[in-house]
């Protein structure tokens, strides 16, 4: 369902790569790997068309993504390296407003549930300025346990600034999203048993 | 996995319509190359016409007397100004749509030129003021627009130096220069409604001629020349900007090897 | 649209409601340069009363240019603004929301005090009113204008500077709109034609500077 073909990137004047292909259907896990600076990122920020690329397309369901536009965020979830939550908003407003961003279900009970599974239910008042890192990141993956009736996860290093319990916590998110029939995106320094899913690898980088 | 060779464009993909080819960086350089030196000549002959006509055959104003003259540079410098902005817009759009790379670098290559001539046309306004209404500066609905037009040309200037990558650069610029483009006649607009509320700047720089032909033709070929001469110094500093950019590609590089 | 539009509305508005410093600063910056004209010019009251239209005007265009940064860049900064580019709603509703509430925070306040520098200048009572009203009708179209300038220099050194070299030469009709609606009605014409072309830019303007806009945003955040 979400197929790449011929992709090129360029970032300032070095080429990171060129003519990369592949197809990713239902169920199904790409791995991202490489050394730093290979492209990771920008390959994943071409996936969720944040990026343009320097050739090749990107189609999701036969159709180009940037044709697409809000109706592929419809279907597709990124989470970057920037946790992308405010300091003026709490924590439970941050994930409110995210989960209506993407269209997800943001009611009062849900979201509680989503902050919960997450371990900073206790901290959902709270003004996100005086978070951790860490809190930071898992207020930012929160959406995750809102989010799986969207097919298309793409996440960028999402096991950064987490402890253990909260690794685990987002393995399991993601390995139901597989075992449920989502596809998955994924980058991480990290070795990570997902262990659900049919496993793909992209390397990256000579 | 990653190969040496540059990323086509449309221009250099095989099976490029003949038009669109000479859009590659790569076959414009010589092209250009051997056309600056015809630009160049045809420029300057048309331009010793046009001052011998502006000097010596156009007849003396009954109003103004001979400071009138300066308009041989004026309105052929203040139509190039507004034409060049024009073709710098049409030039950054199109490489917006179609994602060429010599679009963008030849709308940087006419922003000077343009911007120049704009210069021009406001000191050799301010070289007719002083004479004929006793002031440097006038609030002429023209005047003030082409000072509007200077600005507008130093914002695209700008914004495409403060931008160091040079994809973002172009298009950030395109989307700059199509705004301006919009915006020239409603400035112009404006600034005529302004000027005629205002009755003090009851002049226009345009009212002078009840044109003799020779004085229109004097300013026609004023006109050719600075077209000619736009051409072939943007050409010039196009083919400046394709070595700069495309300094890591093959060509570029055997180029160097044989100097 | 309009539930987008509503979302981002709300959410800009509660992040400004708890950085309130900033949209304070801008208001009293419209203040300070507004009173400094007569302190620069001389207190004569007719040439006050002349002057004061443009001045009003002047020190209110710069306060939009002072306030634009705060449109995309503190978004862009955390990671928000990447996720509205890629979000479930059209960019360009979520554009126009964040260009509403912007005004709703650093524009309309600027027409509820411009009446009370029109009284500094002694204008009388109708060319206040027609003030206020110009004053209004022209804020909006100068957010939605610097909504391209914010974000064609998003993220760039020197953009506070670089976004007023652009936006200026772009803002210069409604200037010349705005104060000549006020100019009109002191010299007892009718302001009408002024504040009608004003609000003709207005529609203009919310169409293409979300579009030019939303454009620059993927541009600069490519």
């Amino acid at each position: 369902m979400l197929e790449a073909e011929a992709l090129a990137c360029e970032r300032g004047d070095a080429r990171l790569f060129s003519g990369l292909g592949f197809a990713l259907g239902a169920g199904e896990l790409l791995r991202v790997r490489g050394p730093n600076g290979s492209g990771k990122t920008s390959l994943l920020r071409i996936l969720a068309g944040l990026t343009r690329q320097a050739a090749g397309a990107v189609r999701w369901r036969g159709a180009p993504i940037d044709a697409l536009r809000d109706a592929y965020g419809r279907e597709m979830l990124f989470i970057g390296h920037a946790p992308a939550v405010k300091d003026e908003l709490t924590v439970d407003e941050n994930l409110e407003i995210a989960a209506r961003l993407s269209h997800l279900d943001a009611s009062v009970h849900a979201r509680r549930q989503a902050l919960e599974r997450l371990g900073i239910a206790r901290r959902a008042g709270l003004p996100a300025r005086y978070l951790s890192q860490g809190q930071r990141r898992r207020t930012a993956l929160a959406r995750l346990a809102l989010a799986a009736r969207l097919p298309l996860w793409i996440l960028d290093e999402p096991f950064t600034a987490l402890d253990a319990d909260a690794v685990e916590c987002v393995r399991a998110l993601a390995a139901a999203h597989l075992a449920a029939g989502g596809m998955l995106v994924l980058t991480s320094h990290q070795e990570v048993e997902i262990g659900a899913g049919v496993a793909r690898d992209i390397r990256l980088g000579n | 996995m990653t190969t040496a060779q540059t990323i086509l464009d449309r221009s250099e993909q095989p099976g490029a319509p003949i038009w669109l080819r000479y859009a590659s960086p790569q076959a414009f350089y010589p092209l250009a190359g051997r056309l600056i030196p015809w630009f160049a000549a045809g420029a300057a002959i048309l331009c010793v016409f046009g001052l011998y006509l502006a000097f010596f055959v156009a007849p003396t104003d009954f109003q103004q007397g001979e400071a009138y003259r300066v308009i041989f540079i004026h309105v052929p410098a203040a139509w190039m100004s507004m034409f060049l902005y024009v073709v710098m817009a049409f030039w950054a759009g199109l490489g917006l749509v179609l994602n060429t790379r010599l679009s963008g670098m030849m709308a940087s290559a006419i922003a000077p030129t343009g911007a120049m001539f704009t210069f021009v046309a406001l000191w050799s306004g301010a070289l007719w003021g002083k004479p004929t209404w006793g002031t440097w500066w006038v609030w002429d609905a023209r005047l003030t627009s082409e000072l509007i037009l200077l600005f507008l040309y130093f914002g695209f200037i700008a914004l495409k130096g403060a931008i160091p990558d040079v994809r973002r650069s172009d298009r950030a610029g395109a989307i700059l220069a199509l705004v301006g483009v919009v915006n020239i006649p409603i400035i112009y607009f404006s600034v005529q409604w302004w000027n005629t509320l205002h009755q003090g700047a009851s002049v226009s720089l345009t009212r002078a001629p009840a044109m003799a032909k020779t004085m229109l033709l004097g300013m026609l070929v004023m006109a050719l020349a600075a077209w000619m001469y736009s051409f072939a110094v943007c050409f010039a500093r196009a083919r400046s900007i394709i070595l700069e950019r495309e300094r890591d590609a093959a060509w570029v590089e055997s180029m160097r090897g044989k100097t | 649209m309009l539930a987008s539009f509503a979302l981002i509305v709300r959410r800009d508005l509660l992040v400004a409601l708890r950085r309130k410093g900033d949209a304070l600063n801008v208001l009293v910056f419209f203040v300070i340069v507004a009173s400094l004209f007569p302190l620069g010019v001389g207190p004569e009251p007719n040439q006050l009363r002349a002057m004061a239209p443009g001045v009003v005007w002047v020190a209110a265009l710069l306060a939009a240019l002072l306030s634009l940064p705060r449109l995309f860049a503190a978004d862009h900064v955390d990671g928000t603004l990447e996720q509205m580019l890629i979000a479930a709603h059209p960019l360009a509703a979520i554009v126009l929301g964040k260009v509403a509430a912007h005004w709703i925070v650093a524009g309309l306040p600027l027409a509820l005090l411009a009446p009370l520098l029109g009284l500094q200048y002694d204008l009388p009572a109708a060319a206040l009113g027609v003030l206020t009203l110009s004053v209004l009708i022209g804020t909006p179209v100068l957010s939605l204008i610097g909504a391209i300038g914010a974000a064609l220099t998003l993220g760039l050194r020197g953009a506070g500077v670089l976004m007023g070299l652009l936006v200026l030469p772009l803002y210069i009709p409604v200037l010349i709109f705005g104060a000549g609606a006020v100019g009109a009605s002191l010299a007892g014409l009718d302001p009408a034609p002024h504040l009608s072309l004003l609000g003709a830019f207005l529609a203009v303007s919310s169409f293409v500077g979300p579009w030019a806009a939303c454009a620059a945003l993927r541009v600069s955040l490519d």
